[in-house]
C-alpha cells in the first residue's frame, strides 16, 4: 500500500505541478502569473517524461567510455529538450505580448484590461 | 432536320441569355424590352416543336454531365413536363407584353434587374419542368426561388423586404427541412432518382413509410402552397403585378404542383400511392386547403391578395388531383395546370391593368369602373368563368374531371366540399365584375389608358376560349401520362 | 544546376524546410514588397510540390520518407498517403491564395514596420501546418504544432495596429493553444510509456494490442483533447472569435483555411488509423465527447452568429457551427462520413477564405472593421466584389450548384446511411437557421440604400482577383465536384482502415 503510494512519488510530484500550473493559469489575473503558471504547467511535464525515462540503477545518459554501463533512457531527454525550447520560445512570446499589452493599455491585469476594451467598445 | 435535343437547348437557352443582352442594352429602353420579347417567341417555338416531337412518340432528351457518380445534369421532357414548359414559354410571350406596358406606364424603377431576373425565372422554371431526375429537379427548385427573390422584393419598401424574408423564409425552409431529407431517403433507399413510367419505389420502398416520404414531399415543395405553408403567397404579392402575374399564377406555383405530381406520377407512380394509400392524408389536406382558402378569398378586399388566395385555392384542386391518383383526377389534375394558369394571367394581367390606369386596388373602389375600361373587364370575367368551371371556357374540363374522378374513387364528402367551394369561387370572382358593370360610380376616378397592358389579358382570355375547343391534343399529351 | 530528380526525391521534407528557410530571408530582407515575393515564391513552391506529390501517391501509392535516411522507429519519417496529400495540396492552394491577397490587404492594416517581417511569420505557419499535416511521429507532430500556433500568434496580434484588442486576443491564444499543445504533449508521453515508441505507425501497431491498458485509454484522450483545442471544437474553442476577429483580414484568411483544417484531419488519423482496432473505446469518444460536443457547436455558432453584429466575428461564430458539421461527419464511425468530412473540409475552407477576403476588401475601402449595417448599398460601389460576396454566401447557405451543397449532400447521406434521424434533421434545421446570419448580408448588399454616401468607394483589382477566383471556384466543383469527391473518397479509404 505505501509502496504503491510512495512509490510512484514522481507521478504525484507531475501532478501537483500540474494542477497548480493549470491552476495558476486559470485564476491568477495578472498576465505575467499567467505565464509563469503556464511554464510550471510545462515543467511538470517535463518532470514526467524524464522520470518515464529513468532506469533504475542506471546513470546520466551520456557515453563514459567504460563498458557495460547502465544508461537511463536518452530519448525523454531529447524530446524534452525540445519541448524545453518550445517552451522558451512560448514563453518569450508570451512576454513580447504582455510588453506591448502594457504599452497600449497601461495594465497587465485581465480584469481591468477587459473593462477598459467594455468601456471604450460601448462608447 | 433539327433534332429534339436541339430545340430544349433552343428552348433553354434564350431565357438563359436574355440577361446577358438584357444587361448590355441597358440604357436603351426600346432595345433592352425587346430581348425578352424575342427570347420568349423562339423559347416557345421550339417548345411547340419538343410537344410535337413527344406526342408523336418521341422522347426528347438532353444530356449535359454527371454531377454526382450516378446522378447526371440531364433534361427528359416527359407529358406532364410538355404541359407545363408549353405553359411557361407561351404565357412568357404575354407576360413579356404586359410587363413592358405595366412597366413603363408605372414608371418603375429598377427595370433592368427585373427583366434579367424575370428571364432567368422562366429558365428556372423551363428547367424544372423538364428536369429528368429528381436531384435537377430539386437544384432547378431552389434556383427558381432565388431568381424570384429580387423580383418580390422589388420595390425594396420596409413590407417588401419583410415580405420577401418572409417568401425565402418559408421556401427555403421547406425545401431545406422537407424536401431535400425525402429526395436523399428517395436516393438512399432506391439507389436513383431518375423519373421512370410507373414510379421507381414500387419493389423498393417499402409501403408502410410510403405515406411519411409523401408528406415529407409535399410539405417540403413549399411553392405549392399547401396550408399552413401558403403564407408566402399573399405576403409576394407586394411585387409588381407582372411578377405576380407569370410567376405567381404560372410560373413559380406551377413548378409547385408540378413536382407534386411528377413525384406522385413518376417517383411513387399511380399503382404505389394506390397500393400503400399515401395519398389518403393529402386528400384530406388538399381539401382543407381548398375550402379554407375560398373562405378567406371571400373576405378580401385587396384586389391581389383575392387572387392570391384563389390562386392557393385552385393549386389544391390540382393537388387532390394527385392525390386522388386515378386516371380522370390525373387528368384533371394536369389539365388544370394549364386552364388556371391561363385563367389566373388574365386575372392578374386585368388586375394589374387596373392599377396601373386607375390606381385602384381595393374591390370596393371598383364599382362603376367597367365603362371606362370595358375590355378588360370582359377579360376578366372571362378568366373568373373559366376558374369557377362554366362551360364554354377550358376551366370546365378540369373541374369536370376531378368530379370524375372524386366519383370514381367514391369520396362523395369531396364532392360536396368542391361543389361548397364552387359556389364560394362564383362569388368571389364573379363580385368585381359585377361591381364594376353594374354598381354606381363612387366618385370620378381618371383613368389613363395603356393599351400594351389590355392586350394580353384578351389574348389570355381568348386562349381560354380557344383551350375549351382545342382540348384533344391536351387530352392526348395527358393520356401518354396515364397508360 | 538543380537536380530536378533529387528535388522530387526529397519533396516531403522540402515542402517543410524551404518555408522555414525562407522566413528569415524574409525578414532579413527590409522591403516589404521583397519579403512579399519571397512568401509568395514559399508558397507556390510548396503548391508545386504537394500538387506533384498528390499525383505521385495516386499513382504509386503511399510515400514513406525517412527524414536523414533514418529508419523508423529511430528515425522520423514523414507519410504522404491519399489523406495527407488532399491536406498538403488544401493548405498550399489556400496558403498561395491568402498570400496573393496578402500583399495589398497587409500594407494597409498592420504598421509599417512590421511589413517585411510578417512574411516571415507568414511562412513559418505555411511550414509548420504542411509539416503537421505530413509528419509521422508522434513528437514530430508537437514541435509542428507549436511552430504553427507560436507563427499564427504573432500574425493575429499584428492586427493591434487597427485595435488593440488583437493583442489580449492573441495572448489567450497563445495560452489556450500552449496548454491543448502540452495536453497533447502529455498523451503521446502517456502513450511512450507504454509502447515506447513515438513512430505513428509503430504506435498503431503497438496500441492495437493494448486497447484495454488506462494508460492508453488515458493519453488518447489527452491527445484528443490537445487536438480539439486547435481545432475550435466546442468548448475548447474559445481563443478562436477573438482570433479571427481582431487579426489582420489576410491572417484570418489564411488561419480559417488551414489551421484548424489541419487539427481536423490530425484527429480524424488519430480516431481511426492509430485505434482502427479500440472499437469500444473510440465509439465512446465518438459518441459521448465529439458527438455532444458538435451539435452544440452547430447550434451555438448558428444562432450566435444570427445576434452578431460585427462581421468578422459573424464569419468566426460561422466557422465554429461549420467545424461543427465536419465534426459530426467523424462522429458517424464510418467511411462515407469520413468521406463527408473530407468534403466539407475542402469546400468550407474555399468558402470561408473568400468570405473573409471579400470582408477584408471592404474593410480596406471603408478603412474600419465592418459591421452587417455596414454593407448597405456597397454593391452599386464595389460589383465585382459584392457578386462575389454573394456567391460565396450562397454557398454557405448549401444552395444547388455550388459547393456548400455538394459537402451538405454528402453529409446527409452519411447521417442518412447510419440512421441517425435526429442528427439529420439538426442538420437541416440549422442550414435553414444559417438564413438567418447569410441574409441580412445579401439584403444589405443588394436592397438597401448605403449609409453614407459622401465616402468613395471602389472595386479595386488588385485587392479582388483572388476573391473572384475563389468565388469561381466555388460555382465550378459545385457542378463538376469529381475531383474533390473523389480525392476525399481515397483520404477516407486511406483513413478509415476498420475495413481491412
Amino acid at each position: 500500500m505505501i509502496h504503491g503510494i510512495l512509490g510512484i512519488w514522481n507521478y504525484w510530484i507531475v501532478i501537483i505541478l500540474m494542477m497548480t500550473g493549470l491552476f495558476i493559469v486559470i485564476s491568477r489575473h495578472n498576465l505575467v502569473k499567467k505565464m509563469v503558471g503556464l511554464t510550471i504547467f510545462q515543467t511538470s511535464v517535463f518532470l514526467f517524461y524524464i522520470s518515464l525515462g529513468k532506469v533504475q540503477g542506471g546513470t546520466a545518459p551520456i557515453l563514459t567510455g567504460y563498458k557495460d554501463s547502465l544508461y537511463s533512457n536518452p530519448l525523454p531527454h531529447v524530446l524534452i529538450l525540445t519541448a524545453i525550447v518550445v517552451g522558451v520560445a512560448t514563453t518569450a512570446l508570451g512576454l513580447a505580448l504582455i510588453l506591448r499589452i502594457k504599452s497600449e493599455y497601461g495594465t497587465i491585469e485581465e480584469n481591468e484590461i477587459a473593462k477598459l476594451n467594455t468601456e471604450e467598445n460601448s462608447k | 432536320m433539327i433534332s429534339s435535343t436541339d430545340f430544349i437547348y433552343l428552348a433553354l437557352l434564350p431565357p438563359l441569355l436574355a440577361p446577358i443582352f438584357i444587361f448590355i442594352f441597358k440604357n436603351n429602353q426600346n432595345l433592352r424590352d425587346s430581348v425578352g420579347l424575342i427570347g420568349s417567341f423562339i423559347s416557345f417555338y421550339a417548345t411547340i416543336n419538343i410537344t410535337n416531337d413527344l406526342m408523336n412518340g418521341g422522347s426528347p432528351t438532353l444530356y449535359l454531365f454527371n454531377i454526382f457518380s450516378d446522378l447526371s445534369l440531364s433534361f427528359k421532357v416527359t407529358p406532364l413536363g410538355a404541359v407545363f414548359g408549353l405553359l411557361c414559354s407561351g404565357l412568357w410571350i404575354l407576360a413579356a407584353i404586359y410587363s413592358i406596358g405595366y412597366m413603363r406606364g408605372n414608371n418603375e424603377k429598377n427595370q433592368t434587374r427585373f427583366y434579367i431576373f424575370y428571364s432567368l425565372s422562366i429558365f428556372g422554371a423551363l428547367c424544372v419542368a423538364w428536369s429528368s431526375n429528381l436531384l435537377v429537379l430539386f437544384i432547378f427548385y431552389e434556383f427558381l426561388t432565388f431568381a424570384t427573390y429580387p423580383l418580390v422584393v422589388h420595390k425594396e419598401t420596409e413590407e417588401s423586404i419583410k415580405a420577401s424574408r418572409l417568401y425565402l423564409g418559408i421556401l427555403v425552409g421547406s425545401s431545406l427541412m422537407l424536401f431535400l431529407p425525402a429526395i436523399i431517403w428517395v436516393w438512399y433507399s432506391v439507389g436513383t432518382l431518375n423519373f421512370a413510367d410507373g414510379g421507381i419505389l414500387n419493389n423498393t420502398f417499402d409501403p408502410a413509410y410510403a405515406p411519411i416520404l409523401l408528406f415529407l414531399f409535399v410539405f417540403g415543395i413549399g411553392k405549392a402552397a399547401l396550408m399552413p405553408l401558403h403564407w408566402w403567397l399573399p405576403a409576394a404579392m407586394v411585387a409588381p403585378t407582372p411578377v405576380s402575374a407569370l410567376l405567381h399564377a404560372v410560373a413559380v406555383v406551377k413548378a409547385g404542383v408540378f413536382s407534386i405530381l411528377m413525384v406522385i406520377c413518376y417517383i411513387f407512380g399511380p399503382e404505389f400511392m394506390n397500393t400503400s394509400g399515401s395519398g389518403k392524408f393529402l386528400i384530406w389536406a388538399s381539401t382543407i386547403t381548398l375550402f379554407l382558402s375560398s373562405v378567406i378569398a371571400i373576405r378580401k378586399n385587396d384586389i391581389k391578395a383575392r387572387l392570391a388566395y384563389s390562386t392557393v385555392s385552385q393549386l389544391s384542386y390540382i393537388i387532390l388531383g394527385g392525390a386522388i391518383a386515378t386516371n380522370y383526377s390525373l387528368i384533371a389534375s394536369v389539365s388544370n395546370i394549364m386552364m388556371h394558369g391561363v385563367g389566373k394571367i388574365t386575372l392578374f394581367f386585368c388586375a394589374g391593368a387596373i392599377y396601373v390606369s386607375t390606381k385602384i386596388t381595393k374591390i370596393t373602389d371598383l364599382n362603376g369602373i367597367g365603362h371606362k375600361m370595358p375590355l378588360t373587364f370582359i377579360a376578366f370575367s372571362i378568366g373568373a368563368l373559366s376558374i369557377i368551371g362554366i362551360p364554354p371556357l377550358g376551366g370546365s374540363w378540369s373541374k369536370f374531371y376531378l368530379l370524375l374522378g372524386a366519383a370514381q374513387s367514391e369520396l362523395t364528402i369531396i364532392i360536396i366540399i368542391l361543389a361548397i367551394s364552387t359556389l364560394l369561387n362564383t362569388y368571389y370572382l364573379l363580385d368585381p365584375v359585377f361591381r364594376a358593370f353594374f354598381m354606381e360610380k363612387n366618385e370620378s376616378v381618371k383613368s389613363v389608358n395603356h393599351p400594351l397592358t389590355v392586350y394580353p389579358a384578351l389574348c389570355s382570355a381568348f386562349l381560354v376560349i380557344l383551350l375549351f375547343f382545342y382540348i384533344d391534343p391536351l387530352l392526348q399529351l395527358v393520356n401518354l401520362i396515364i397508360y | 544546376m538543380i537536380d530536378l530528380i533529387a528535388i522530387e526525391n526529397h519533396l516531403p521534407a522540402l515542402q517543410v524546410v524551404v518555408p522555414l528557410l525562407l522566413a528569415p530571408v524574409a525578414i532579413l530582407v527590409s522591403l516589404p514588397f521583397l519579403s512579399w515575393l519571397v512568401a509568395l515564391f514559399g508558397s507556390l513552391f510548396c503548391l508545386y510540390s504537394s500538387v506533384s506529390l498528390f499525383f505521385q501517391v495516386s499513382e504509386f501509392g503511399k510515400i514513406n520518407y525517412f527524414m536523414g535516411g533514418w529508419l523508423p522507429p529511430y528515425g522520423i519519417e514523414y507519410v504522404i498517403d491519399d489523406a495527407s496529400s488532399f491536406m498538403i495540396v488544401l493548405i498550399s492552394l489556400m496558403g498561395v491564395f491568402a498570400t496573393i491577397f496578402a500583399y495589398q490587404s497587409l500594407k494597409k492594416e498592420i504598421n509599417k514596420k512590421s511589413q517585411s517581417k510578417v512574411y516571415g511569420m507568414w511562412l513559418l505557419a505555411l511550414g509548420g501546418l504542411l509539416g503537421l499535416v505530413t509528419t509521422g511521429d508522434a513528437f514530430n507532430l508537437f514541435v509542428f504544432l507549436e511552430i504553427s500556433s507560436l507563427s499564427s500568434v504573432t500574425l493575429v496580434a499584428l492586427g493591434s495596429k487597427k485595435d488593440k484588442r488583437a493583442l489580449t486576443a492573441a495572448f489567450n491564444y497563445l495560452l489556450i493553444g500552449a496548454v491543448g499543445a502540452t495536453f497533447y504533449v502529455i498523451g503521446v508521453g502517456l502513450l511512450y510509456s507504454v509502447t515506447g515508441t513515438l513512430n505513428i505507425a509503430d504506435l498503431t501497431i503497438k496500441i492495437s494490442e493494448l486497447t484495454a491498458n488506462n494508460s492508453v485509454k488515458a493519453g488518447i484522450s489527452f491527445i484528443i483533447i490537445g487536438l480539439m483545442v486547435k481545432a475550435a471544437i466546442f468548448p475548447l474553442h474559445i481563443w478562436l472569435p477573438s482570433a479571427y476577429t481582431f487579426a489582420p483580414s489576410a491572417v484570418a484568411v489564411l488561419l480559417t483555411a488551414t489551421a484548424t483544417k489541419a487539427a481536423l484531419y490530425v484527429l480524424a488519423r488519430i480516431l481511426f488509423t492509430l485505434l482502427f482496432n479500440a472499437d469500444d473505446f473510440t465509439v465512446i469518444i465518438l459518441q459521448w465527447v465529439l458527438l455532444p460536443a458538435s451539435i452544440v457547436a452547430i447550434f451555438f455558432g448558428t444562432i450566435r452568429a444570427i445576434f452578431e453584429k460585427d462581421i468578422k466575428k459573424l464569419l468566426a461564430f460561422s466557422s465554429l457551427s461549420q467545424i461543427g458539421y465536419i465534426t459530426i461527419g467523424l462522429t458517424l464511425g464510418t467511411a462515407s462520413g469520413i468521406m463527408a468530412s473530407f468534403i466539407h473540409i475542402a469546400n468550407h475552407s474555399m468558402m470561408k477564405a473568400a468570405l473573409f477576403m471579400g470582408i477584408g476588401a471592404i474593410s480596406i475601402q471603408l478603412k474600419k472593421s465592418i459591421n452587417v449595417d455596414d454593407l448597405k448599398g456597397l454593391s452599386k460601389s464595389m460589383p465585382v466584389t459584392s457578386i462575389s460576396l454573394t456567391v460565396v454566401i450562397l454557398s454557405l447557405l448549401g444552395i444547388p450548384l455550388t459547393i456548400g451543397f455538394i459537402s451538405k449532400v454528402y453529409l446527409l447521406k452519411a447521417v442518412f446511411s447510419h440512421g441517425n434521424w435526429p442528427i439529420l434533421f439538426i442538420i437541416v434545421l440549422t442550414s435553414f437557421l444559417a438564413l438567418g446570419y447569410a441574409w441580412q448580408m445579401i439584403e444589405n448588399l443588394w436592397m438597401k440604400q448605403p449609409v453614407d454616401t459622401t465616402l468613395t468607394i471602389k472595386d479595386d483589382p488588385k485587392i479582388y482577383i483572388p476573391l473572384v477566383v475563389l468565388a469561381v471556384f466555388n460555382i465550378l466543383f459545385g457542378i463538376y465536384a469529381y475531383p474533390i469527391v473523389n480525392s476525399a473518397f481515397n483520404a477516407s479509404a486511406a483513413i478509415f482502415w476498420k475495413v481491412l
